[in-house]
């Protein structure tokens, strides 16, 4: 078996619609497997609580960012016109607060944004330019109109054999190994 | 109200007028998309088109060389009109702008079906609207090559920015949205450029799509993240595209000069901005949807809704010209009331005249169901307002330049062909920029076109 688990990736099973696939996902934790993941062409509704995935990170980098945005933002403005160049601009105060929200503003979402999709990318681990999973030929379709559940070889309970009786029994269009490289 | 009509909400309209036309897959609307982009031969017509946007962009690119040879002296702009088309035509861009992420980000958080065969193309309009608006004020500088002054750098002279200015306000908010707007069409992108590298037919098409993908697979996992980002993108735009043409509307609001200096003008240029972005949405739709057979995705239900759209934001704009003319008399002002009394009877009235008709009385035809099924009404119309939106801001920026508060001070304004070379060289860049956009990138978000079909399939 030892000498499998190097070669072999994962076993892949292919759905035709989003519905069978959360039911494989159901079944396949109520079987004890943890170590999955599951592609689809779009986010299917349920999928995500079906693989028991509950909150992210993204949100609270996010608001990170739009902290920091706005912190800076202001931080700055008020450092430039009271500290480093204080001028006198029509008797106004040198820490004309109003005047600076604008620019604050702006630097709060911006700061927010990049947060939300660089945040986004590297926990997802994008750019990613390999994958084991795009060596199964028919896993073009994951983009398209297939769904697929790949049971990874690292879950404790894989067994090559025990692992793709499993699968072909939950009704799948095909059930393919992934080989790792 | 006809009687014969059934009600808006029986099945029979909703039939007729559906989101999405009927008998589609998933694997159909991605064959349907993709393949304008991957299998399709290029027209004979996208080259003829692209040719004459092209044209146009040349024709940008001499006139502002030659300003940049020149000087801004080649414009008609003088004192006391230092602001002249270049100003207007940066209002009247910025501003067509703001409908594509209003489609994407707010009718997203308002979960409203129609916008999705319609965000892709509109977000794009968007960016490339933002693009030419950017031009105006940097080549307005006059010493364009000193623009990088207008950011906060730490110079030899220790000067920074004067952040009480609109004009650095304006720098911030336009150079955020338009990041922003980038970042929201890109994460938008990311599933479908998966897609084209998938269905690449060529090695250099996989390659270069494969990049672009960043190795996107469609995990679970990443589906999950993603859909947070999105959302949250959507809740950031949101506000953001709001604060963008209020703060163009401070460069006006905050000076002194009359007709500028009135407190209703940030909500009255955002609805402003609105109105003329969903004209310039249709004005891209139609002729799309008609050169692609899009008929499917973007279908009559869409045109209408944008045509009401269209209707109600007019209708603000028009409650906008209302109070700007009755404070200004009721404020009893007397240069307020010699504003009013030159945009109806000053030199410039004759483009007043035609705002009313563009902006207000045309627009009022959209009451009419049938004209709004009208598809060639619609295009029709759709360019009138983006006609009586530009005419505004020329009437806003021209006429109370023109005539202020000493008459020793007052003058004329006449644009010179450069100006004219310069607008409408960056429509031509415009539609250039949309020719290779629906050539190389899917024009409809094809991920969430799936969406819709999963929907609509549990639906029936």
């Amino acid at each position: 078996m030892e000498q499998h688990r190097s070669h072999i990736y994962g076993v892949m099973a292919e759905f035709d619609t989003p519905d069978q696939l959360v039911h494989a996902v159901e079944k396949a934790r109520a079987a004890g497997y943890r170590r999955m993941d599951a592609y689809t062409p779009f986010p299917v509704e349920g999928l995500a609580q079906a693989m028991g995935l509950k909150r992210n990170m993204v949100p609270f980098i996010t608001l990170l960012g739009g902290f920091a945005g706005g912190l800076g933002g202001f931080g700055f403005q008020y450092w430039v016109n009271v500290i480093s160049f204080p001028m006198n601009i029509g008797g106004r105060p040198l820490n004309s607060w109003p005047a600076f929200i604008p620019v604050t503003f702006e630097l709060t979402v911006l700061g927010a944004s990049l947060c939300a999709v660089f945040g986004m990318l590297a926990l997802n681990r994008l750019p990613q330019p390999h994958h084991p999973v795009f060596n199964v030929k028919r896993f073009v379709h994951a983009t398209s109109d297939r769904f697929y559940l790949c049971i990874e070889a690292r879950d404790p309970k894989f067994h090559i054999m025990e692992t793709v009786r499993f699968l072909q029994g939950l009704d799948p269009h095909h059930v393919s190994e992934v080989m790792d490289d | 109200m006809s009687t014969t009509r059934p009600p808006i909400d029986s099945p029979a309209i909703r039939r007729l007028t559906t989101v999405l036309g009927p008998g589609h897959t998933f694997g159909s609307v991605t064959d349907k998309i993709s393949s304008i982009v991957l299998t399709r031969p290029t027209s004979f017509g996208w080259f003829v088109g692209f040719a004459m946007a092209f044209g146009f962009t040349a024709l940008m690119t001499i006139a502002i060389g030659w300003l940049f040879i020149k000087g801004v002296g080649i414009w008609g702009i003088d004192i006391p009109v230092g602001w002249g088309f270049a100003i207007v035509n940066f209002v009247w861009w910025i501003g067509i702008g703001h409908a594509g992420t209003l489609i994407s980000a707010i009718l997203f958080l308002l979960n409203q079906k129609w916008r999705t065969s319609i965000n892709r193309f509109a977000e794009a309009m968007t960016l490339f609207a933002v693009a030419c608006a950017g031009i105006f004020p940097l080549i307005h500088t006059g010493r364009p090559w000193m623009a990088f002054y207008m950011f906060p750098y730490p110079s030899t002279m220790g000067l920074w920015p004067q952040f009480r200015s609109p004009l650095i306000w304006d720098v911030f908010a336009v150079s955020t949205y338009g990041t922003v707007s980038l970042l929201f069409w890109f994460v938008g992108l990311i599933p479908d450029l998966a897609t084209l590298r998938d269905h690449a037919t060529t090695k250099a098409k996989q390659i270069i799509y494969g990049m672009l993908a960043m190795g996107w697979r469609g995990s679970v996992r990443h589906w999950h993240r993603y859909q947070s980002a999105y959302l949250l993108l959507a809740g950031l735009a949101t506000p953001l595209v709001l604060s963008v043409h209020t703060i163009v509307s401070f460069d006006f609001a905050i000076a002194i000069v009359p007709g500028w200096h009135t407190t209703i003008f940030p909500p009255y240029f955002v609805a402003g901005a609105i109105y003329s972005g969903f004209a310039m949405v249709l004005s891209i739709a139609i002729p799309l949807r008609k050169a692609y057979g899009l008929e499917d995705f973007i279908t009559l239900r869409h045109l209408d809704n944008m045509a009401k759209v269209m209707l109600a934001t007019g209708l603000i704009v028009a409650y906008g010209y209302f109070f700007e003319f009755f404070m200004s008399v009721y404020s009893g002002n007397k240069f307020d009331v010699f504003l009013v009394n030159q945009r109806l009877h000053g030199p410039y009235s004759h483009f007043y005249y035609a705002l009313i008709l563009c902006n207000i009385l045309l627009p009022q035809s959209l009451w009419s169901y049938k004209l709004r099924h009208n598809v060639p009404f619609l295009f029709f119309m759709s360019i009138i307002v983006n006609t009586g939106m530009w005419l505004e801001r020329f009437v806003i920026v021209v006429i109370s330049l023109t005539r202020d508060f000493t008459p020793s001070a007052w003058g004329r304004y006449q644009p010179t062909f450069w100006d004219w070379a310069t607008f409408t060289g960056t429509i031509g860049f415009f539609i250039m920029l949309l020719f290779l956009f629906v050539r190389v990138l899917p024009a409809i978000s094809i991920a969430e076109m799936r969406e819709l079909v999963a929907e609509t399939s549990e639906e029936s």
